[in-house]
């Protein structure tokens, strides 16, 4: 039993924080809402360059090979500058997909991700809309009871603004040309877990975007005095914080098992993932609802950046399954009869 | 990271599984805030202490297994399926047993840990006082150096176990001149000692779960000093950070609690269903039970590779204890008009032990601690919000 990532898992994701913080700033973050396609190629090149787009991709075709587990920290960290570029969905949605379909399109595909120099975007119906629709070279679509493969040449787009002006969102009409990847059995099962994964991805994040709003919330309250003193020394305001510390510490442990669940393939995998996204993203929403409420009006302002983390908390709650979705998973599993609950039971 | 036991772990839990299996009395016991049960639960230390079941944790050399947290973890996951009796002497095996070994001269392990080991001297503790609760720095009571003896008086109170331990454990103050933090110092008391009068306090079940404790002019050896004179906070903290870390409360615990709550639901489901939000909140304590399991084997993991734990272990107190708070206050929603029968009411069908886990519940963010004071720490040291 060793519930704890390696000295390399940790370096990495280091490593990918200090890049993180100085180059993906607020100010960056904003621009991006500003520009046409939301997206910087500069920045996605970069992350290229460190390895981060072929991350997950097989060795074989030019990424590290690395698994769900290696990522989720760094996935943590694209949470805590809240990254507009689709690199969590690449590396945990579109990779292993792809590599689980293989042949033809794996090998066509996967280098040019690693390379950096192809987006592939996975949209499965729960989602309703595909974020990223508009930078995907290729996008991966659940149609019906198929997945089918499409260019842009093959769909038609219709904008959807979020609330989060970071997130690009589209309603995909499928035109003549695209190609089944897959069919019946087979494509539920690789919609099931580009699900999985989707969700797993998004409780990755909401971890770093609680963690941001607590910072950034510390930070304020510190400074900000009235009645002649910082209104974080006031215990009403200390207390809205160590609400959020509590949520959060106790979110932390099932996303990374539910991690280890997924990239070991684990038949408690979805149950695992469901737990992670629900608690992680619950803590993600009370740190949006706390913060905003120390910071008085200056939370409800534009100018502030706090919105920029409180937006895709929100956004990112209802994603890759809402908490119904989640919730009627777990209670299939622990309302069934003979399930395995209570003590010793949790590793299986 | 491997999530998955070890062969020796699996070995040491089929161990102890068939030791439960085979001693754990068929009849529950009495609570031990009864005399009968008390003195139930102290044999059953002895023989738990027989099979060296007593003290997981503790070194061989001690009676002890010299558990690792993952296997003390196992140790509780098995002790609680089995539901083996409660641990009438935590405050020593837990609280008091690892500060000896830490702060306490040779003299005073030989002498202390063997009898804790056995559950011939069950401790109990004294920090509270009328006038220093929460605010722990305002103990008054005093301990005066004559000879090789302390003279102590004053009062302690909430002392759990107190009215049938044989000793106590606590802080007084050695330095008449000394203020808040400064000046205190760690005594054990036998409770027999002349001049102790117990005094037993009704808890909300009215039972004597807990009691005052007078001292009039109560002589004690220096010998029952733990680390130097004027030392005690310190080694107080260290005792409360034991208590706030992971041993009080271990997740076996509540994971078997949500594990009853959810059978209860299932079993009454359709009357339970009546209120949505019922279904709701039985899914959000067992997945909170579960969080706090995967949590603390993460800590202990991180422990066990030679990490520290810090101010983050305040938010294990308020986690577990609002948890616990959640749970009871569910299964009464599910029971309905017959959560407030007594379980020997004749009509009470089916009630379990829920009403006295509910009311057990309602002290959980009180005591170790209350749960606004484990907020403030929170804030303070592990956040750095301005004091
Ligand atoms: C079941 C049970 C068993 C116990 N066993 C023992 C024992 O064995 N030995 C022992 O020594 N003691 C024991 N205690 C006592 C326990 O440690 C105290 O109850 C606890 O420390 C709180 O002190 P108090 O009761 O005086 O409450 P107070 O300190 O008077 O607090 C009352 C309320 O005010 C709040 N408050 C106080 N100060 C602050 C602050 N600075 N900021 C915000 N809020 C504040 C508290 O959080 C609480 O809500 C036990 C208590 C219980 C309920």
């Amino acid at each position: 039993m060793d519930f704890t990532f390696t000295e390399d898992q940790l370096l990495f994701q280091d490593s990918v924080r200090d890049f993180l913080a100085n180059e993906v700033t607020p100010e960056r973050v904003r621009a991006s809402w500003e520009s046409d396609s939301g997206r910087d190629d500069v920045l996605w090149a970069q992350l290229a360059e460190l390895g981060l787009t072929g991350m997950t991709v097989a060795e074989e075709h030019g990424g590290l090979g690395m698994n769900e587990l290696d990522f989720v920290l760094l996935a943590q960290e694209c949470g805590y500058v809240a990254l507009p570029e689709p690199l969590v969905h690449t590396a945990l949605v579109a990779v292993p997909l792809l590599q689980q379909v293989g042949g033809d399109l794996a090998a066509r595909w996967l280098p040019k991700i690693a390379a950096g120099e192809a987006k592939v975007i996975v949209g499965i119906a729960q989602n309703m809309l595909v974020e990223d629709a508009h930078v995907a070279d290729l996008l991966l679509l659940e149609d019906g009871d198929k997945l089918v493969a499409a260019t842009q040449e093959q769909v038609t787009l219709r904008h959807n603004a979020s609330v989060d002006p970071s997130r690009r969102l589209y309603a995909v009409e499928l035109g003549a040309g695209a190609t089944t990847v897959a069919a019946g059995e087979e494509a539920r099962c690789l919609v099931a877990g580009a699900l999985n994964r989707g969700a797993l991805g998004a409780a990755a994040q909401a971890l770093g975007l609680a963690q941001r709003m607590v910072d950034i919330s510390v930070q304020y309250t510190s400074e900000r005095q009235q009645f002649g003193k910082p209104i974080g020394s006031f215990q009403a305001v200390k207390h809205h914080m160590a609400n959020v510390a509590v949520r959060l510490e106790y979110a932390k442990a099932p996303v990374h098992r539910a991690a280890y669940a997924v990239a070991h393939n684990q038949e408690i995998a979805s149950h695992a993932v469901s737990h992670a996204k629900l608690v992680a993203c619950e803590a993600a929403n009370l740190a949006a609802k706390n913060s905003i409420q120390v910071h008085g009006a200056m939370g409800y302002t534009w100018e502030v950046d706090l919105h920029i983390y409180m937006k895709k908390a929100w956004a990112l709650a209802n994603t890759w399954g809402d908490a119904g979705l989640h919730k009627t998973r777990v209670a299939g599993r622990i309302f069934a009869e003979g399930a395995a609950l209570g003590a010793g039971a949790t590793f299986g | 990271m491997d999530l998955a036991y070890t062969d020796q772990q699996k070995a040491f839990r089929e161990e102890i599984r068939a030791w439960l299996a085979a001693n754990v009395p068929a009849e529950p016991l009495q609570t031990f805030d009864t005399e009968e049960g008390f003195k139930q639960h102290r044999a059953w230390e002895a023989k738990l202490n027989e099979g060296r079941w007593g003290m997981v944790t503790w070194p061989e050399e001690l009676g002890g297994r010299g558990c690792d947290l993952i296997e003390w973890l196992v140790f509780e996951e098995e002790y609680y399926k089995a539901r083996a009796p409660l641990r009438v002497n935590q405050n020593g095996i837990f609280l008091l047993g690892p500060t000896l070994m830490e702060y306490g001269t040779d003299e005073q392990k030989a002498r202390i840990l063997p009898k804790m080991a056995t559950g011939e001297e069950v401790w109990a503790q004294g920090w509270s006082e009328p006038n220093a609760g929460s605010d722990m720095a305002a103990i008054r009571s005093t301990a005066r150096l004559e000879g090789d003896k302390y003279i102590i008086n004053g009062q302690k109170t909430w002392s759990t176990r107190a009215v049938w331990a044989d000793w106590c454990f606590g802080m007084f103050r050695t330095d008449p001149d000394s203020e808040r933090h400064r000046g205190l110092t760690f005594i054990l008391v036998p409770l027999d000692s002349p001049g102790i009068t117990v005094r037993p306090i009704p808890q909300l079940d009215g039972l004597p779960g807990f009691a005052e404790i007078f001292f009039d002019n109560v002589e004690v050896a220096v010998q029952n000093r733990l680390g130097d004179e004027g030392a005690g906070w310190s080694v107080a903290m260290a005792t409360a950070g034991f208590e706030r870390g992971l041993m009080l409360r271990s997740p076996a615990r509540f994971q078997e609690t949500a594990k009853r709550l959810v059978q209860l639901y299932v079993e009454n489901r359709e009357s339970a269903d009546r209120d949505p939000s019922v279904r709701d909140a039985v899914i959000r304590s067992y997945l909170d039970a579960e969080s706090y399991c995967l949590t603390t084997y993460q800590t202990a993991c991180r422990l066990n590779k030679g990490g520290k734990i810090g101010a983050e272990s305040s938010t294990n107190k308020i986690f577990w204890s609002e948890l616990d708070q959640n749970m009871h206050g569910t299964a009464m929603s599910i029971l309905g008009a017959r959560a407030e029968l007594l379980p020997h009411a004749p009509d009470a069908v089916g009630v379990g032990t829920w009403l006295d886990g509910w009311l057990f519940a309602q002290s959980g963010p009180i005591y170790a601690g209350t749960n606004e004071v484990q907020r403030n720490i929170i804030a303070e040291r592990m956040l750095g919000m301005p004091r």
